[in-house]
Parts: structure tokens; sequence; C-alpha cells
């Protein structure tokens, strides 16, 4: 109990607000909470309807597929893959997180915060891999 | 049991939450059979592109997904509006612009791939 009293007195928040939003110290569960959250209304706001839209592109005509080349090949283009591609990313690996969460594997404390580490990590991971791809590295 | 319930609230059940997982994993299998689909197609361009979505299975398989990813975020955005929405009549105005958009959307892809 020694340590406990000796650490330095927290901050504390009561009725959080907006506000106060960047003094927050999220742990890392928390971190992939929030942006399993922020990348699902990214795709739902930009994800759906761009995704769609390279869909009908690209199966409507060969006329229409060289379209969806141009489209896919600007650096805009690529640039807006990049940023659904990491939303996607991050929101199927955070998803299954809380799938196994839901079947209560891994509830405790340092395995939950271990799985968020390495949820955040293999998505960043996994997002980079496509960037080089997306970039033309391989 | 909840008593105070309100008219844009969550309906108070298991069937979203469920349906929210279980579409998820269609997601997630529908991802990893087209992923696994393109990987095995030699050359990629607009015909075997085409011919890909082309087959009826691929098409009914695209259909579900499409179908369980409208299901999926209309939970998730709603539970976004719970959380951050207060007034009942603005809440319940961006529900209906959600389902109309996602109904939008899900019919968008019913057509592109009735034409292939």
């Amino acid at each position: 109990m020694t340590d406990l009293v000796a650490r330095k007195a927290r901050p504390q928040y009561r009725n959080i607000g907006v506000s106060q939003i960047l003094s927050y110290r999220l742990p890392v569960a928390g971190i992939v909470s929030i942006l399993h959250r922020i990348s699902g209304a990214l795709l739902f706001l930009f994800g759906i309807p761009f995704l769609l839209y390279l869909l009908q592109q690209s199966l409507t005509s060969e006329l229409s597929f060289m379209n969806y080349s141009a489209i896919v090949g600007s650096v805009l283009g690529k640039l807006v893959l990049l940023v659904l591609g990491w939303a996607f990313l991050h929101h199927a690996i955070a998803g299954i997180r809380y799938l196994l969460l839901d079947r209560h594997v891994g509830i405790e404390k340092a395995s939950s915060h271990l799985s968020a580490q390495i949820a955040l990590g293999v998505s960043l991971l996994l997002t980079l891999l496509f960037a080089l791809k997306l970039f033309g590295a391989f | 049991m909840t008593t105070n319930r309100i008219v844009v609230g969550a309906h108070y059940g298991l069937r979203d939450w469920l349906a929210q997982r279980i579409s998820a994993v269609v997601l997630l299998v529908y991802i990893l059979v087209l992923l696994g689909a393109v990987l095995f197609t030699a050359e990629l361009n607009y015909f075997t592109w085409a011919g890909l979505f082309g087959n009826v299975w691929m098409k009914v398989a695209t259909l579900m997904a499409v179908f369980a990813l409208m299901w999926h975020a209309w939970v998730g955005i709603r539970d976004i509006y719970m959380d951050y929405i207060k007034p009942t009549g603005v809440r319940l105005f961006l529900q209906v612009l959600t389902v109309v958009a996602l109904a939008g959307y899900a019919f968008w892809a019913v057509i592109i791939l009735w034409r292939i």
C-alpha cells in the first residue's frame, strides 16, 4: 500500500466533458476501443459509398474498368484507399478481439492489455504492408 | 427491466447485439473468400474480375455480405447516436437518414450485381 500512497496525485475527472478529451490518458484497450468506433464511422461515411462506386466502375464495362483503374492508380485515390484500408484493418482486428472477449477469452486484466497491444500493432503493421503494396514497393 | 423506454432506444434486447456479431463473422468470411478468389486469379483484368462476379455463387455471397454490412453498420451507427446525440428528435432524424442511406446502398449493390 505504501507505494500507492507515495504515488503522485493522479488527475480526477468528474462529469467528464469533451473539452478534457486531450488530457485523458487512455489505456491501450481504450485507444483500441475509440479507434474501433472512429474507424467504423469512417467506413460507414466514406467506405461504403466509395467502395460501391469502385465496384460499379470495375464491373460495368471495359471502359468503366479503365476509369476504375485510373481512380485507384491516382495519388488521391491511393490515399483514400490507405485511410479506408487502415479503418478496415483496425475495425476487423479489434472486432475479432471483441468477439473473443465476448466468448470470455482473455478477459483478465493482463491478457486483455496484451491483446489490445497486439490488435493495435498488427493492424498498424498490416496497414504499413498495404501502403507499401499500394505505392508499388512490391 | 427498463421502465423508461424511449422511442429511439435500443429496443432493449439481445437481437441487435447478436446480429452485429453474426454479421461481423459473415463479413469476415466473405472478405477472406474474396481475397482468396483474387489471389487465385492468375491475372486481374476486367474479364477475370467481371467473370468472378458473374458466378451465381459469387453474386449470392456478395449480396449476403451487403445485407450483413447494412445491418452491421445500422447497429454500430445507432450505438454512436445513442451515446452522443441526446435530443430525441435529432436522433430520430439521423436514424432515418442512416436507414435511408443504407437501404439505398443495398439497392445500389443489387443493381451493380444485376447487370453483370
